[in-house]
C-alpha cells in the first residue's frame, strides 16, 4: 500500500509507480459542506504545479483544487458526474478527483506526511 | 475592525445541537447542523424543520392614524388590512427602490412589524423619523423569533396549540404556548406550510426544546433555508432586492392593491406607477440550468449571440430539480418563459432556460 500525503491546499495524494491519484481530505470535505458538482479536467491535460485542475462546488461555495505538483492527466472520475456526494462520503477513498502520471519526482518531496497535514490541520483553529 | 456579533437567545441551543456557526447580519446564527444543508433542506420539504430567526427585528407601530400613516411608506394595503391578517410589503424610497422588505400584521390596536435584520436599524431610523408625532414606533428587542416550517409543522404545533391547526395562511393569533404568552403567525419563506412564532426571549430556548422534543422536528440552519426560498422563488434583501430595485422589477407588483396602485401616496409611487402601466426596465426571472454546475450571485447572464443582458442575484443546487437554479435581472426583451440563456461561470457559457417560478410549487395551507 502506497503512502498518503498531502498539501496545505487540503489534498491528497498517493502515488503508485509514476501516477498519483488526488483527492480532497476529510477535512476540506467538511468545511465545504454537501458537495453538488465536480469539474474534473480532461484526460491529456498538462498541468504545472498550482495550476487550477478541478472545481469542486458544495450547497456553499465553490473551491479551486490545484495541481499539486507536475504531470498529464491520465484518469479521471467520471463517478462523480452522477454522484459528488463521494466526495463527503468517502473524500480519502471513492470520492477521488483525478491521476496525474508525476512529470517530476522530484516535486513529491515538497508533499506534507499524514502527521504534518494533521499538525497544519490542527494549528487552523 | 468589525463589531462583535451578537447572539440570539437560542446560541447555546445550537451549540448543543452540532450547529457550525457563521456570521450573518451581525449575529452569530447557525448555517447547518450536523446532517447538513441538503438533508435539512429535504426534512423541511417532508418533515418539520425548526429554524432561529431571532435576528430579525421585530416592532410595533402605535397610534390612532398608525395604518394610514404607514402607508406613507409603503405600496401594500395595510388600512384595509383585517384583525390578524398578515400582509407582505416593501419600504420604498423616493425612486421606488426598496428600502427593505417586510411582514405587517393588525395585531389589536397596533401594527406588527417583522423586518430582516441586516436592515433593521435603517428602517427603525427612517419609519421613526417619518411618520410625525401621533404614531410610536416600538422595538421589541425582548423578543425571540422561531420558524416551524414543512407539511408537518400544523400537526406538530397543533398538539401544543390546538388553535394553530386551524388557523388560515398570512394570519397571526395571540395564544400561549409552553406556559409563555406567544404571537404565532401561519406564514414563512420556505414555500411550505408552516409557523413563525414570536415568543418572549428568556423562553426561547424553552419553547424551541419544545417544539425539537417531537420526533418530527429537526434543526435546519440559514444555509437550508436559504436553498428553500430560492426554490420557492422568494427574494433575498440585499441580493434580489435592494435600493437600486423596485416591486415591479422584482416581479413584487402582486403585493401593491388596486387601490394603492390608484391612490400612489408612497414614496416612489410615480416611478412604480409608470413601470406599471408601461413596464420596468429589467425583470427578474426564474433560470433553470442544463447541469448540476450553480452559477451563484453576480454571474452575467447573456443571450445567444453572448451578448451580456443581465446578471444572477442568487444561485444554487436546487435539489427537486437535481440542477442548478438561479434567479437575476434581464432586459425585457428575454423574459419569455422557454427563452434559451447562457450564464457565465468561470468563463464558461453554462446553458439556462427562463422558467416559471416558484421552481417547486408552494404547498401553503388552504382552508
Amino acid at each position: 500500500m502506497a503512502e498518503i500525503k498531502y498539501t496545505e491546499e487540503h489534498e491528497w495524494i498517493i502515488v503508485e509507480g509514476d501516477v498519483a491519484q488526488i483527492g480532497i481530505t476529510v477535512y476540506a470535505q467538511e468545511q465545504l459542506g454537501d458537495v453538488v458538482f465536480v469539474e474534473l479536467p480532461a484526460v491529456g491535460a498538462e498541468f504545472t504545479k498550482d495550476d487550477q485542475a478541478s472545481v469542486v462546488e458544495s450547497v456553499k461555495a465553490a473551491a479551486e483544487v490545484y495541481a499539486p505538483f507536475d504531470g498529464e492527466v491520465v484518469e479521471v472520475n467520471d463517478a462523480l458526474e452522477g454522484d459528488p456526494g463521494l466526495v463527503n462520503t468517502e473524500p480519502e477513498g471513492d470520492g477521488w478527483f483525478f491521476k496525474l502520471k508525476v512529470a517530476d519526482p522530484s516535486q513529491l518531496e515538497d508533499l506534507l506526511s499524514a502527521e504534518a497535514y494533521k499538525e497544519f490541520v490542527a494549528g487552523l483553529g | 475592525m468589525s463589531e462583535a456579533l451578537q447572539r440570539t437567545p437560542l446560541y447555546d441551543l445550537h451549540l448543543e445541537l452540532g450547529a457550525k456557526m457563521v456570521p450573518f447580519s451581525g449575529y452569530e446564527m447557525p448555517v447547518q447542523y450536523e446532517t447538513g444543508i441538503l438533508a435539512e433542506h429535504q426534512y423541511a420539504r417532508e418533515g418539520a424543520v425548526l429554524f432561529d430567526v431571532s435576528h430579525m427585528g421585530q416592532a410595533e407601530l402605535h397610534g390612532a392614524d398608525a395604518a394610514a400613516r404607514f402607508e406613507t411608506l409603503v405600496p401594500g394595503d395595510i388600512t384595509g388590512l383585517g384583525q390578524g391578517r398578515i400582509r407582505y410589503t416593501q419600504l420604498t424610497n423616493d425612486a421606488g427602490g426598496i428600502i427593505d422588505d417586510l411582514m405587517v400584521t393588525r395585531r389589536g390596536d397596533q401594527l406588527f412589524l417583522v423586518v430582516n435584520a441586516g436592515q433593521k436599524e435603517i428602517d427603525y431610523r427612517h419609519i421613526g423619523s417619518s411618520l410625525g408625532e401621533n404614531v410610536h414606533l416600538t422595538t421589541l428587542d425582548t423578543r425571540a423569533l422561531i420558524a416551524l416550517q414543512g407539511p408537518m409543522a400544523a400537526d406538530v404545533l397543533g398538539a401544543l396549540c390546538v388553535q394553530a391547526k386551524a388557523m388560515a395562511f398570512m394570519t397571526m393569533i395571540d395564544a400561549e404556548l409552553g406556559g409563555a404568552d406567544c404571537f404565532i403567525s401561519r406564514s414563512g419563506y420556505t414555500g411550505e406550510d408552516g409557523f413563525e412564532i414570536s415568543v418572549p426571549a428568556d423562553e426561547a430556548a424553552s419553547i424551541a426544546r419544545l417544539l425539537l422534543g417531537a420526533d418530527r422536528v429537526r434543526p435546519a440552519g440559514l444555509g437550508a433555508r436559504d436553498s428553500l426560498r430560492l426554490e420557492a422563488g422568494l427574494c433575498l434583501y440585499g441580493h434580489d432586492i435592494d435600493e437600486a430595485t423596485s416591486p415591479v422589477e422584482a416581479g413584487l407588483a402582486w403585493s401593491i392593491s388596486k387601490r394603492r396602485r390608484e391612490e400612489g401616496g408612497f414614496p416612489g409611487a410615480g416611478v412604480i406607477m409608470d413601470q406599471l402601466q408601461n413596464g420596468a426596465p429589467r425583470k427578474r426571472v426564474g433560470l433553470r440550468l442544463a447541469g448540476r454546475a450553480p452559477a451563484r450571485e453576480g454571474a452575467v447572464i447573456v443571450d445567444q449571440d453572448d451578448q451580456q443582458i443581465g446578471a444572477v442575484t442568487s444561485g444554487g443546487f436546487g435539489p427537486a430539480a437535481g440542477v442548478a437554479i438561479a434567479m437575476g435581472y434581464v432586459n425585457p426583451d428575454h423574459v419569455g418563459l422557454g427563452e434559451q440563456l447562457g450564464l457565465i461561470v468561470r468563463g464558461k457559457r453554462l446553458e439556462a432556460e427562463v422558467v416559471k417560478m416558484p421552481f417547486v410549487a408552494h404547498r401553503y395551507f388552504k382552508n
